[in-house]
Order: C-alpha cells, then sequence, then structure tokens
C-alpha cells in the first residue's frame, strides 16, 4: 500500500539539473509509463500510483505507490473518482512525500476513469506541496466510452487545472480522425498513448538538456496555466540539407494544426528544436520565423538542444495551447538566445524518430470572439485570402502580435 | 472624325476605381491614347465583382466620360481581368515532326503549342493566356522561331495562366450587358506589363507589380518572354482596413489618413507625432498616433513584398531579374514605397511609368492607370497582328515583342 524506496527516490535529484519524476496515475497513465521507460528518459523517477493490486504489479515503475482500503480490497475503484479521491486525500502524506526532492513533477493520466481522476487532482496538490512544479499529461476519453466518463473527465481536467502548473490535455476523439478504420482498438489506444508520450518528450527535451537555447519549466507552465482550453501538438522530423523547411511545412501540414489555423489561434506556443552537432543557426531561425510568423499573436517560447546522435536530423516539437477567449494580442516573445549564437552557430537540430504530430485539443466553449471580426471587416463577408494557413486580411500588425499603445 | 475601326478601349473593372482607356492606332501602328474615363468602383471586392448592378452603374458612367473626352464611340473593350483565383504554370508541349523532309512547318508549331496548351486544370478553369516562351528543337535549347528549321522532336516551354470560368465570365457578361462586345479578357498583370516595360527590359528580365486597391498582380520577363505571373488578393484596401482597424478610426478616414499621411516605412520625426482628426467644420474629433499610422502600413506593405519574394525565390528567378522591379497601381503612389521594395528584393526598384505608349502624357505618369494602358496595348498589338499577319509568318512577326510570346487559346 506504500512504497519502499520514497527516500531514494529523494534522492535521484542531482544539483544541476532538475530533479523529475514522472508519475502514471491509473490503469492508463501506468502504461503510459511503461512506454516511457526508455533509456531517454533514465535520468527521471518513475511512479506508479493506483487502485487496482494486479495493474500495479504489472507495471514496470520501480516505485509503486498503491491506494487502497479494505473496501476496494485491491480490486480498483470500480470507476468512480469520489472514492479515489477521498482515498487520495486520506494517503495525502504519503503522496506528498513521494513527490519530495522532485524540482519537477509530470504527471501522465487517463481522465475518465476512477484512479486516473480521482487521483490526479490530489496527487497534483501534493506535488505542489512538497515544492515542485507540476506539469499533467492528460488524455480525454472518447466519445463512445459514454457520457459518465465524458463527465467525469471534465471535472477531473477543472479540478487539475486548479492544482497543477500545467496541464496538457489531449481528447482522444480528436486523434479519432487520424487513424484508420480497421485500426484494432488496442492499436488506437496505443497510438493515442504515444501522441502522449511524444509531448512528454518534447517537454522533457526541454527540461532535461538544458542545450543551446534554454527553456526555464517555469516559463512553460506560466503559458500553460491560463485557463487554455485546448492544445495541439506536433512532432516532426526531417533530414537532409533541407530539413528545416521539410519540418516547417510538416508542422503546417499536420491535421491536429489544421493547415495552421490552430497555431494562429493560439495563445501560448511551445518549439523544442533537437538536433545533432551540425545544426545552423539559420536553421533555427528559419524554422522560427516561419512558426512566428504563422503564431500571430501567440506568445512563444522555444528551445534547442543538441544530441550528437542525432547527427543530419532535425526534430521538432510544438505545442500550441488555446485560451477560452482570452484576447491578449500578446507580446511575442522568443528566446532565441543571444548567449547562444556564436557556438550555437554550428549546432544541428537532430530529429527524432516521428513525422508525426499529435494534438491535444479540450472542449473548445467559446467561438470566436466579435473582435477578431471586426479586424477584417471590409472583408468579412468576402471569400478569405488565405496564404499558407494565414488570413491574409487579418491586419498584419495583428498576425505579427505588435502592440499598440 | 476618327475612323472608329482603329479605336482601340482597354477597360479595367477594378476595387477602387472602374478605368476606361481610348487609344487610337496611329499611321505607324503605335497607339496614342486620346481619351480617358474613370468612375469610383463600389461593386467590386478583391479585383472581383460582388454587386453587378452599382459596377453597370458605376461603368456607364466612366465609359460615358472616355467617349466625351475622345470623341469617339466605343464599340468594343480589351477587359482586364483579375481575382485571387487567377493561377499562372509552366507547362511543356511535345509534338513530333512527321514530315519526310523534317522541315518544321507553321502546322507543326500549332500543333506542339496545342500539345503544350492540352493540361490538367480544374474543371471549371478555362485558359486566359498561355504564352509561349521558346522551343526545343530535338533538345536544343532556345530557339524562339523553329519554322524552317530541321528538327525531329519539337517542344515548347509555355506560361499559362488560368481562373474560373464563371468568375471570368460574370465580368464578360456584364460588359455585354452595356452592348459593347469584347475583344479579348487580358489577365491585368500582364497588361500592366507591357505598359511599363520596354522590349529590352523584358529581355533583361524584369518584375512588374501592380498593388492596385483590391489585389496585387506580379509579373515576371526574362529572356522576353513571361516567365511567372501571381495574384494577392491582397491591396490598398487592406492598408485602408488594418489603419480603421489599428487606429480605431472608420474606414472613410482611414482611407483619407492614408492618402494624407500614409508612409511606407516609419519616418523617425513620426515618432510621438500626432495628427489631429478634424470634422468638416474644423473642429478636432480625436487624433492618432502618426507612428502607428505608419507602422500599421509598412507591416503591410512589407508583407505584401515579401509574400512575392518568398514565391519568386522559391520558382527560382530572383536571379534572371537584372532590370530590377517595377511598381505600378494606386497603393504604389504611397511615400517611401520604392525604399521598402528594394529593402525587401535587394534590387533596384523603378516606379513604373507607361513609357512604352505615346498620347496623353499626364495620363502617363499616373501609375493606377498602368492596366488600362496597357490594354490598349495589348489591343494594338492583337489588331496589328491581325492585319499583319496572315498564315505565311513575316518577319514583321518577330520583330513585334508581342507576337512572340502571345498566344490566344
Amino acid at each position: 500500500m506504500e512504497t519502499p524506496n520514497l527516500n531514494e527516490l529523494a534522492e535521484t535529484a542531482t544539483s544541476s539539473a532538475p530533479a523529475v519524476k514522472i508519475f502514471g496515475v491509473g490503469n492508463a497513465g501506468a502504461e503510459l509509463l511503461d512506454a516511457l521507460a526508455t533509456s531517454e528518459f533514465a535520468a527521471a523517477a518513475f511512479a506508479v500510483v493506483n487502485t487496482d493490486t494486479a495493474a500495479l504489479a504489472a507495471a514496470s515503475a520501480p516505485v509503486k505507490i498503491q491506494l487502497e482500503n479494505k473496501l476496494l480490497r485491491g480490486l480498483g475503484s470500480g470507476g468512480d473518482p469520489d472514492r479515489c479521491r477521498a482515498l487520495a486525500e486520506e494517503q495525502f502524506s504519503t503522496l506528498k512525500s513521494a513527490c519530495a526532492g522532485a524540482d519537477v513533477v509530470l504527471l501522465v493520466a487517463g481522465l475518465g476513469g476512477g484512479a486516473g481522476s480521482g487521483i490526479s487532482p490530489v496527487l497534483a496538490r501534493a506535488a505542489r506541496e512538497a515544492g515542485a512544479l507540476v506539469l499533467a499529461f492528460v488524455s480525454l476519453p472518447f466519445e463512445c466510452e459514454g457520457n459518465r466518463r465524458e463527465q467525469q473527465a471534465q471535472t477531473a481536467l477543472d479540478q487539475l487545472k486548479g492544482a497543477a502548473d500545467g496541464v496538457i490535455c489531449l481528447p482522444n476523439q480528436k486523434i479519432f480522425k487520424l487513424i484508420d478504420e480497421n485500426t484494432s482498438v488496442v492499436d488506437t489506444f496505443r497510438f493515442t498513448g504515444n501522441f502522449l508520450v511524444e509531448g512528454i518528450r518534447g517537454v522533457w527535451q526541454l527540461i532535461a538538456r538544458p542545450g543551446l537555447i534554454q527553456v526555464h519549466f517555469a516559463d512553460l507552465c506560466t503559458l500553460l496555466r491560463d485557463g487554455h482550453t485546448e492544445s495541439a501538438f506536433a512532432f516532426v522530423e526531417a533530414s537532409g540539407p533541407a530539413r528545416s523547411r521539410e519540418v516547417v511545412e510538416k508542422i503546417l501540414a499536420h491535421p491536429l494544426f489544421e493547415e495552421g489555423r490552430v497555431l494562429m489561434e493560439s495563445d501560448a506556443v511551445l518549439v523544442s528544436l533537437k538536433s545533432g552537432r551540425d545544426l545552423t543557426m539559420a536553421e533555427v531561425n528559419r524554422v522560427m520565423e516561419k512558426i512566428n510568423r504563422q503564431c500571430g499573436r501567440a506568445k512563444i517560447i522555444m528551445g534547442a538542444s543538441v544530441d550528437p546522435e542525432f547527427k543530419n536530423r532535425l526534430c521538432v516539437t510544438v505545442i500550441a495551447a488555446k485560451g477560452h477567449g482570452s484576447a491578449q494580442s500578446g507580446t511575442v516573445r522568443t528566446e532565441t538566445g543571444t548567449t547562444a549564437t556564436a557556438s550555437a552557430s554550428r549546432r544541428s537540430v537532430a530529429l527524432e524518430p516521428a513525422g508525426r504530430k499529435r494534438a491535444v485539443i479540450k472542449k473548445p466553449v467559446q467561438g470566436q470572439l466579435p473582435l477578431n471580426i471586426i479586424a477584417k471587416s471590409r472583408f468579412d463577408k468576402s471569400e478569405p485570402t488565405l496564404h499558407r494557413g494565414e488570413d491574409l486580411d487579418v491586419p498584419t500588425f495583428i498576425r505579427r502580435g505588435l502592440a499598440l499603445n | 472624325m476618327f475612323d472608329d475601326s482603329k479605336v482601340i478601349a482597354g477597360l479595367e473593372i477594378g476595387t477602387s476605381k472602374i478605368c476606361v482607356v481610348v487609344g487610337q492606332q496611329g499611321p505607324d501602328g503605335a497607339p496614342n491614347i486620346i481619351g480617358i474615363g474613370q468612375f469610383r468602383s463600389r461593386g467590386v471586392r478583391k479585383g472581383e465583382i460582388v454587386n453587378p448592378e452599382q459596377v453597370e452603374e458605376d461603368l456607364r458612367s466612366a465609359l460615358f466620360e472616355a467617349e466625351q473626352m475622345a470623341d469617339v464611340e466605343i464599340r468594343s473593350v480589351y477587359l482586364g481581368v483579375t481575382g485571387g483565383h487567377v493561377r499562372g504554370f509552366n507547362n511543356r508541349g511535345l509534338h513530333t515532326v512527321v514530315s519526310a523532309d523534317r522541315e518544321i512547318t507553321e502546322d507543326d508549331i500549332q500543333d506542339v503549342i496545342k500539345n503544350a496548351k492540352a493540361i490538367n486544370l480544374p474543371a471549371d478553369n478555362s485558359v486566359i493566356h498561355a504564352v509561349r516562351q521558346h522551343f526545343f528543337v530535338d533538345g536544343q535549347d532556345g530557339v524562339t522561331n523553329p519554322a524552317g528549321m530541321l528538327g525531329q522532336r519539337l517542344e515548347v516551354e509555355m506560361h499559362v495562366i488560368h481562373g474560373q470560368v464563371n468568375r471570368l465570365q460574370n465580368a464578360i457578361r456584364l460588359v455585354r450587358g452595356t452592348q459593347i462586345e469584347v475583344d479579348e479578357i487580358v489577365f491585368n498583370g500582364v497588361a500592366s506589363s507591357l505598359a511599363v516595360l520596354t522590349g529590352d527590359q523584358k529581355e533583361m528580365g524584369a518584375l512588374v507589380i501592380d498593388i492596385g486597391g483590391g489585389t496585387t498582380e506580379f509579373v515576371v520577363y526574362s529572356d522576353g518572354a513571361i516567365r511567372h505571373t501571381g495574384v494577392l488578393a491582397v491591396g490598398g484596401d487592406h492598408v485602408s482596413n488594418d489603419l480603421a482597424y489599428g487606429l480605431k478610426v472608420p474606414l472613410s478616414r482611414a482611407e483619407k489618413l492614408k492618402l494624407e499621411h500614409g508612409a511606407a516605412s516609419v519616418d523617425p520625426a513620426a515618432k510621438n507625432r500626432t495628427i489631429t482628426i478634424t470634422n468638416e467644420l474644423g473642429l478636432a474629433l480625436n487624433s492618432v498616433n502618426a507612428e502607428h499610422l505608419q507602422r500599421i502600413m509598412s507591416l503591410r506593405l512589407e508583407e505584401i513584398f515579401q509574400l512575392i519574394a518568398g514565391e519568386l525565390e522559391q520558382a527560382g528567378l530572383v536571379n534572371y531579374l537584372r532590370a530590377g522591379v517595377f511598381l505600378c497601381g494606386g497603393t504604389s503612389r504611397v511615400p517611401g514605397i520604392v525604399a521598402l521594395a528594394e529593402n525587401v528584393f535587394q534590387m533596384n526598384v523603378v516606379p513604373g511609368k507607361a513609357s512604352a505608349i505615346g498620347g496623353l502624357t499626364s495620363a502617363l505618369d499616373q501609375p493606377e492607370f498602368a492596366t488600362a494602358i496597357g490594354l490598349v496595348k495589348y489591343g494594338s498589338l492583337k489588331q496589328r497582328q491581325r492585319v499583319k499577319r496572315p498564315p505565311i509568318v513575316s518577319a514583321d512577326f518577330f520583330k513585334g515583342m508581342f507576337n512572340r510570346f502571345t498566344q490566344r487559346p
């Protein structure tokens, strides 16, 4: 019912890089965690939290926390988040001590069931109280899973947003259109799971490989925190001399970005590049320039890292978060490193085995604001002038995020 | 007074104005401009007709003015067309010469051109222009006139400009509704480039950008032939709209501010300067920041140039523009736009003048008349071609720039 080696966990924190703990919550979380357990994440500590003894035993994470009381008899919560929440509250101190020593806690869960929906918000709160930054990666159920699960998921999501520093959420339904009809159920879940894993990997690169152009985790959380309702992410890679252009094209062509429209409407965009030592500044610049232009008013955070193994490959993770109508004409903040210029100019961004992007989208609550309609007033009734995903009828200064005051 | 058969009229139904230019074929064959009529246009957005009734009314006014000034009756016009649906691309046609002596005849040339035009267009599109660039005879490049040469394999490079049939027909029907025949439709960008460029400049390679009210057309010439054409459905209207939105003033006021205080780059002197807007009685209503005004304009104009530069770069044409960039259209009057364009294209930029034609000099200097003047030029070249070009190809045929590259479907 609780783990023997919490202290061990706490000690893995090293002084230089932030200590990262990745928690998988519930059955879905445990599965995702297994998928994550590769050498790449060796520096992170894994832990799984569940109510189901059998599922917990099958999980490969070194630290297992079982929340249980006699009522459950190790059979799981039966999909009841309230019961799980009560359990988690009861064992709050256990959870908190499990988070001790971590600078960053990544929380992975599938919302909709009992454990994921019930425990995640409590765990997030525990981790914050233990002094860690908390970023949650969650998936929302397919529509066919029924409205009860959907409601539970939405409730849990709201609670999680309150408790965690940032939430990246992927509605499985959004993935639906990307899989072909003959995909088996098992493969479908693996596919959606992979999407989350890739997102985590992108964030992981940001934190774990303090590379040329650093992104602070807190920046990331600030971006994601402001009550966004949808996020989309893409993970793409290309190699060869034209890789920077190819990468941008792949991002814009990705179905989850809807030809770049999602980028245009998002409020915050995170871009993480990874490549080998042959990454040139010009390439970074080219990718960022295109994305910047595409993003309109979004706040942009970018990071780049170098991995010698990624020779000749460039991989880019883009996470775009969309607020629910916060029409801030945000300043574009691009942390292109002035410090990194000289040394960085010779490096390349490596790509991971990719060519995929994913989008995580939460239910959009509200449509376009009237403000946006005014921007193209003279043209709002005519056919939009679209050029590579940009609506040229919208004033240039708005798309480029210029603040007039 | 004049022989009406020699009167050539060009009609441009633009987004901000409808313009009719009347020319007369001179004794030497070169056209002279003898009349201009224009009227503000209300039923057009982004170069395409959205309110035919209003357009017809405005068109009649413009025609009337032109007829008055030129003292002729306009019976037919060369009609300029544009819009975001117009596209251009290059295509190659192939024909095998079958005659026993392997001499290439005029028929072979017509066949190869026909083959080059047989392309897969979207179902609702039709060809506006198919312009031949140059021929290949058995792989030999750069042949401009293969007639009489020996060869087996004749190929031709064509530039094909096409658009959506229905939208093109809308304009044609509207003009015919006023009892005026349409001789031909001409892509506005092609017309402007005819007015602005001389033969030498076409030979050297040039880019003509016509920034109008609702659209921006651009045409690239190299080696005397059209290499690339394009339309952006963005123009002066967008500038005004940006200003109206950014400065929070009505559109009509924005239009006025653009004309009176606009600039294509931010003038350091404009920093913190405010422009007071007064009503017709001279009372101050509110004020706007001059720096913001100029910044909004410069961003929009710069973007237009960047989009064009990007497209040319993709087509690999940037290094062929030895004569530079020529600007025309009403928006090219914005102060400082030449410097802005030079900055983006990194080459010589010239405000285009309709130098390739004679007549009313005051009209020739106006960049916004370039399209309509070019239409007259197109017409005069066509008519000369008709007179001078029976089936046998004469030497004159190749002297006229136009004949060399223009072919109508």
